[in-house]
């Protein structure tokens, strides 16, 4: 398909691009890499349940440079009413000071854009940018590489407590209607620091665009990092969306993904258990209706022994959407005493909504425990009648239901604010999204 | 207040209730009782508007209007509560949020105001004396790993705070230990208004002592085959339901 037309943008913009010397390499490398690969199609193992071909058809331009329209009014109900979170605000894939907010990070850290940071720390860059998310096998990954445009880059140094969140906000409006945008983050945490990042996509406007983002997170030596991930784009745009963290001894790493917006979206969770006793928890919760197609993939290696890895993952799918969860786990055979832990579990509203539940467990020690399970269900009769019996209305019944549900995996959100507003945001929607 | 006719139900193709008729005024207690599977919890059911019955012929009036017309919320809404032989268990939802999300619903069906949570939790609490439960149960979600005794309990906490107008009680006395029963029973007859009515299905004369009826019906094979006063329940503790259910019997 239209790989050829990416390389054509990729040679126009090549004259424009600044830079450390050693970053055209990196991204000529990728750009190569993507036009060898071309996108997926449902013949590779890992998009069996996802077709592409609605964002392969297409060509995604870069972003034309606008200025932006977006106020910080349109904004607040996606910030969690927390004012006070360290924001970096991209609107269409441009950097946005005014809608950005920096206080009350401890001094030692530093957060600055991708295209800041590329002039600041070059060295830190240079070590980390693109080591960890593998461009050679994945070829959206690849295109980011090849095109990143901006991004946000943050280094706790050893032993630092960052208390309070740092939000990255992806805004697109009707600006990013036919773009492509390729959002980059990079995130080291060193030994003993603790950081939680949250990455929002946010469509404002209905339009067609593509948001390809790729996160790299480096977890030190007993560093703890939360990590999560909102995913509420318009709802005819596309989102692929990677994130490949590492981590060392003791480290702890607990990922979150939310998704209820895009029109098909896909979304990686991958973490390398490479010290021992680290912990990985990756959690999910996506809310579908309409034809929406919403696929995520977790990949956990329990590379270092007696590391422990923790996944529930629950799916809300309604109309006729189409949810897919590949939880991929491989055990090597140093990585004894592995404690791994995976579950999957979908409500369906309705008779035309499916789920693809996928666990593949590669393990290759002998002395570890290694659970998977997959539910899915409906709502229970029973249980409407009961709510119903008490004067609650269908509606509201059905509502309290879906909430009950989804409540297990949304307490194991750690930042009160994202939990509150997701729970909000569960309930709303099934509350006006239900026909009495 | 309620008036059964001649009611017909089945569940799919299997007839259960065959020919109900009973009128329960305001200020009454009526028991139900009989055999295992004669059909007192389908007809309880069919009263709170379970829609996995079909009524086949017969009807059901209460305060003048169709019951049998009103979805089951509309029921509640109304003043009809049935607490249930098998308590359902809501994981993820609280007893606290689903009694104020029902308190509210019925206020709002009424067209009164809604209250906060503060507001409700001490109407609460009050009801919680009443039943002698732990307020710690409150923030507990419904029902889940309740003891059978809790669940039976929460019933009639739930009866409490929405203060129905007709309460029927499925055997809410099975399970529940000698002090638990009089909680119980002192709970229903605490909420006992001339306006409003109680049946009580069981199969113990026991609850009877502790709640005492004005009415009692024997019902068997999906019929009443035998009404009378509270004595009635005395003779059929003493003799059981046989001598109802063989007219050969009769007189031995
Ligand atoms: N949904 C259903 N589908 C099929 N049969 C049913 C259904 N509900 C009830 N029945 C049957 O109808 C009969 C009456 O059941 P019901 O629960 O009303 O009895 P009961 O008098 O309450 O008995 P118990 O004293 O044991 O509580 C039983 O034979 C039961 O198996
Ligand atoms: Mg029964």
């Amino acid at each position: 398909m239209s790989t050829a037309s990416y390389q054509d943008q990729f040679a126009a913009l090549a004259s424009e691009r600044k830079g450390p010397e050693w970053l055209p390499a990196l991204r000529q490398a990728a750009m190569t890499r993507f036009a060898e690969l071309g996108f997926p199609t449902t013949r590779n193992e890992d998009w069996h349940f996802t077709s592409v071909t609605p964002i392969a058809e297409r060509t995604f331009k870069p972003v034309r440079a606008e200025k932006s329209s977006v106020t910080l009014d349109a904004l607040s109900p996606y910030l969690f009413g927390a004012e006070d979170w360290h924001r970096l605000v991209f609107v269409n894939g441009r950097f946005d000071p005014a809608l950005s907010m920096f206080a009350g990070l401890p001094a030692e850290v530093t957060v600055s854009t991708l295209a800041d940071a590329l002039k600041t720390q070059p060295e830190l860059l240079v070590e980390e940018l693109g080591k960890l998310a593998q461009y050679v096998e994945q070829p959206f990954t690849a295109l980011n590489t090849a095109f990143m445009s901006d991004g946000v880059v943050i280094h706790v140094p050893a032993d630092v407590v960052v208390e309070v969140p740092i939000h990255i906000v992806h805004v697109a409006d009707s600006g990013a209607a036919g773009a492509a945008l390729y959002p980059r983050t990079l995130v080291r945490a060193d030994r003993h620091a603790q950081v939680t990042l949250v990455e929002s996509f946010i469509g404002l406007d209905r339009a067609t665009y593509l948001t390809n983002a790729v996160t790299e997170l480096t977890v030190g030596e007993g560093a703890v990092v939360g990590h999560y991930k909102i995913q509420r784009e318009a709802e005819d745009a596309y989102h692929v969306y990677t994130s490949q963290a590492i981590q060392a001894a003791t480290s702890t790493y607990h990922a979150f993904s939310f998704a209820s917006g895009s029109a098909l979206s896909r979304t990686n969770i991958y973490t390398r258990l490479n010290g021992a006793g680290a912990e990985g928890r990756l959690n999910g919760l996506y809310c579908l209706d309409g034809s929406q197609h919403c696929d995520h993939q977790t990949f956990v290696e329990h590379i270092a022994p007696n590391c422990a890895s923790r996944e529930l993952y629950k799916g809300i799918l309604d109309g006729s959407a189409h949810g897919v969860f590949n939880g991929k786990v491989y055990v090597d055979p140093e990585a004894q005493k592995t404690d791994g832990k995976q579950s999957n579990h979908t409500l369906l509203l309705s008779g035309t909504a499916r789920i693809d539940s996928k666990p593949q467990l590669e393990i290759f020690a002998d002395d570890v425990k290694c659970t998977h399970g997959a539910t899915v269900g409906r709502l229970q009769d029973i249980a409407l009648f009961y709510l119903k019996s008490r004067g609650i209305s269908a509606v509201s019944a059905r509502a309290l239901l879906t909430y009950a549900f989804a409540a297990e995996v949304l307490e194991t959100i750690e930042v009160d604010a994202i939990r509150l507003g997701l729970e909000a945001l569960v309930f709303e929607r099934f509350t006006n999204g239900v026909p009495a | 207040m309620l008036r059964i006719s001649d009611l017909h139900a089945s569940a799919g193709d299997k007839p259960i209730l065959k020919g109900i008729s009973l009128d329960v005024r305001a200020g009454e207690v009526h028991a139900i009782m009989g055999p295992n599977g004669s059909g007192k919890s389908t007809l309880a059911q069919i009263i709170a508007g379970h829609p996995g019955y079909e009524v086949t012929s017969g009807s059901i009036s209460y305060e003048g209007e169709d019951l049998l017309d009103l979805d089951a919320e509309e029921r509640a809404q109304r003043g009809v509560f049935l607490a249930f032989q098998y308590p359902v268990e809501i994981p993820g939802v609280t007893n606290a949020y689903f009694l104020r999300a029902a308190y509210n619903e019925i206020r709002k069906a009424h067209g009164e105001e809604e209250v906060d949570p503060i507001e409700f939790l001490d109407l609460v609490e009050e009801k919680l004396k009443l039943v002698d439960m732990d307020p710690a149960m409150l923030h507990r979600s419904v029902n889940a790993g309740f003891s059978g005794g809790e669940k039976k309990r929460n019933e009639i906490l739930q009866m409490a705070v929405l203060a129905p107008k007709l309460a029927v009680l499925d055997e809410t006395d099975s399970g529940l230990d000698i002090d638990a029963l009089r909680i119980v029973a002192n709970g229903v007859n605490a909420l006992k208004r001339p306006t409003n009515a109680t049946v009580v299905v069981t199969h113990y004369q026991r609850l009877l002592d502790y709640i005492i009826p004005d009415h009692v019906h024997v019902l068997a094979g999906g019929r009443i085959i035998r009404s009378g006063g509270k004595e009635l329940a005395h003779e059929l503790e003493a003799k059981g339901y046989d001598w109802l259910l063989e007219p050969a019997g009769v007189g031995a």
